[in-house]
């Protein structure tokens, strides 16, 4: 008897999600519908986001939800796939299987894309890629927008080479993501500029973009070649950098005098520190892409010739420059 | 000598010596100890400290497993659990302040505690399937967390809340006495009262033991209520010790690891008996081993492989086959005896004694 009950329940609650499936389904419909009427205005946008594992992608998110807003004439199908790449080209799929006007994707990692971006091409559907590129075949997507990450790289070790290249220097490296584009091209980048100086990288390993994996390489670092073994960090992104700056200050080291950082991003917290003097030289890595990722989704609809590769204007700071700068920033 | 080597816990402790060991030879820095203003560093110390929150989990996860269930939602718990605890502290404006600070704490382990009643509640009063039970909060958790911190990442500076996790009491991490006070209290819950008695009961014949007067309801009810509590407090670990809420990055995979813990420890997932002692020895397999990684200097990309390789070779070497095997390799002029496990009655003697 019992258990007769609770299997209703069990299908009543079945029941009851099927028909709310049923009418958020209908409601699309008739929304498309409506567009359709309105001669399509409006542009409906499907974006994959990674996820939000940092400052610097909150950013980013609230920038493209900006730019895509209703008043823009936009409506915009968001997804964020909290870092996992295969939610990430399930949510393109859906975006596909939805119909909409329009992706624009922040690739996890560079590869594996050549399926989907086929899918997407054959049902007509044009792809933006915003920040990060992806290795498939450029034929597929209409336009990229992001940033020079091997150029950020670059200008990151151009400072440090000018700043320590004369002496004995010992660096350690927090990589990004293990795969991801902008961790390749920031180590890229950063190794070139660095060449046929006396900077030395001893070791280097994935901190995963985040402060608490920034923190427990850095405390690995540190108990593997000492506080003294160690005079410059190279971090990836601003968390974990900060996450090192923590690891630092638990060791009884200063951060920023005892063992100098460099890092990319400029988000808030990561200005503050260089504020602070706990990291030393800063790239930015501008995350308000959202109005040139627009303009660029209006003109592949509207069948205008678009710019295929877009970048963004990347500023970089010492301690100085972010004084100035910190109390105008957005993010 | 021939009970030493049966023992249940021999081979993780085995597996937990060679890592230190292996670790000890290759940098002789492992081993060293400094004291600093009267505080003790090393790695072995940063193992200790960085195991707690894993070790929280871990013994809330056991329990869980006694009863024959499984609870997924422990890293999303963590995550709700810190988003509360940074949320309550970030609007409180003043992030110093002690009472701010024990609110904040005392209202995420509240939050975290309710949660583990609406698992118990689904797996112990509706009846779901534990895996199904807690996928819901594990899959939607960390959308709460998300909505509670704004879609941000929320950061203080509050010195009592970095305390908890990085602040040294007496010359020992306070996130080392944190985990020994768990081990402590789940150990003395679990072995000096019945309740352990009565946990195993449950999770080796949930009929049998309600038939004998067993009130099963309560027991699973309670294992879901202590892993939501004690996974809130290893989400206020993790906050702590990057004085940040990561909704997204907070406890990712930790009920995986939690649960590998438990099994290195040698307690079976089909439920039953129980090790803490086990457990306690899993975590700092598992932690020693993510040490290794860093230590070792294995590259990034290849770290999940030697990871994996270590774990499959420790799970290996205790399956109780190839246990057999070597001991009947070590004394084939017994070939029977040697190969059967001491007495059940013996075995939980030994436990409550323990």
């Amino acid at each position: 008897m019992k258990k007769r009950f609770l299997s209703t329940i069990a299908i009543a609650g079945a029941a009851a999600m099927a028909l709310t499936a049923c009418s958020s389904d209908s409601d699309a419909g008739s929304s498309d519908a409506a567009d359709g009427g309105g001669g399509g205005d409006v542009i409906t946008v499907g974006f994959a986001q990674t996820g939000s594992e940092s400052g610097w992608r909150s950013a980013n998110t609230e920038s493209m939800k900006t730019a895509f807003s209703s008043e823009n004439g936009f409506e915009l199908v968001f997804n964020a796939a909290d870092n996992d790449t295969a939610a990430q080209i399930a949510a393109v799929r859906s975006f596909i299987n939805q119909g909409v006007d329009a992706i624009v994707i922040a690739p996890i990692v560079e590869d594996g894309w050549d399926d989907v971006l086929q899918e997407a091409s054959d049902a007509g559907i044009p792809v933006i890629l915003e920040d990060r590129t992806v290795s498939a075949s450029e034929d597929l997507y209409a336009a990229w927008i992001g940033l020079d990450f091997e150029q950020e790289g670059v200008t990151a070790g151009e400072w440090a080479a000018a700043e320590f290249g004369d002496t004995e220097t010992n660096m350690v490296v927090l990589e990004g993501t293990t795969g991801s584009a902008p961790a390749n091209d920031r180590a890229t980048g950063f190794d070139s500029a660095i060449e046929g100086t006396m900077i030395t990288k001893i070791d280097s390993q994935t901190g995963d973009f985040t402060r608490d994996g920034g923190k427990s390489v850095m405390e690995g670092f540190i108990q593997n070649y000492g506080v003294d073994g160690i005079d410059l960090v190279y971090a990836h992104n601003d968390d974990m950098a900060l996450g090192a700056i923590e690891a630092i200050e638990a060791a009884g080291a200063v951060p920023g005098e005892d063992i100098k950082i460099i890092s990319i991003d400029a988000v808030h917290d990561g200005m503050q520190a260089l504020v602070d003097g706990k990291i030393n030289y800063i790239v930015e890595c501008n995350p308000l892409l959202g109005d040139l990722v627009a303009a660029a989704v209006t003109g592949v609809v509207n069948g205008e010739d678009v710019e295929a590769v877009q970048y963004v204007e990347d500023l970089a700071f010492d301690q100085a420059a972010a004084e100035e700068a910190l109390p105008d920033r957005k993010y | 000598m021939r009970s030493i080597w049966r023992h249940r816990l021999f081979w993780p402790v085995v597996a937990l010596l060679t890592l230190i060991a292996v670790n000890s030879i290759a940098r002789p820095n492992f081993i060293k100890f400094r004291v600093r203003d009267g505080e003790l560093f090393g790695a072995i110390i940063t193992i200790l400290r960085d195991s707690a929150p894993l070790m929280l989990v871990a013994l809330g996860m056991t329990i869980v497993i006694a009863t024959r269930g499984i609870d997924l939602s422990v890293g999303a718990i963590m995550a709700v659990s810190g988003a509360v605890a940074l949320t309550i502290i970030d609007n409180s404006g003043d992030a110093g302040n002690l009472g701010v600070v024990l609110i904040a704490v005392v209202a995420a382990l509240l939050v975290s505690l309710v949660l583990g009643v609406w698992n118990g509640f689904l797996v112990s009063v509706l009846g779901i399937q534990p895996i199904i039970a807690t996928l819901v909060l594990m899959l939607a958790g960390r959308g709460v967390a998300l909505l509670i911190t704004g879609g941000f990442i929320t950061t203080v500076n509050s010195e009592p809340f970095s305390f908890i996790a990085t602040g040294y009491l007496f010359v020992l991490p306070f996130a080392f006495f944190i985990s020994v006070a768990a081990i402590t209290v789940i150990g003395l819950v679990e072995r000096r009262t019945a309740l352990g008695v009565l946990t195993e009961a449950v999770g080796i014949n949930p009929e049998a033991s309600r038939l004998a007067g067993v009130r099963s309801r309560g027991i699973i009810w309670g294992a879901y209520i202590v892993s939501g509590t004690l996974a809130g407090l290893a989400g206020i670990l993790y906050a702590s010790n990057i004085r940040a809420a990561d909704a997204n990055a907070a406890g990712v995979f930790i009920e995986l690891y939690a649960i590998l813990a438990v099994v290195l420890g040698g307690t079976s997932l089909n439920g039953g008996k129980f090790s803490i002692a086990g457990t306690v020895i899993g975590v700092l397999i598992i932690q020693t081993l993510d040490s290794t990684i860093l230590f070792l200097g294995v590259p990034s990309a290849q770290s999940p492989v030697f990871f994996a390789i270590v774990v499959v070779v420790v799970v290996v070497v205790q399956s109780p086959r190839i246990r057999n095997a070597i001991g009947r390799m070590s004394r084939s002029r017994q070939p029977k005896a040697a190969a059967v496990e001491p007495p059940v009655e013996d075995k939980q003697k030994a436990e409550v004694t323990r």
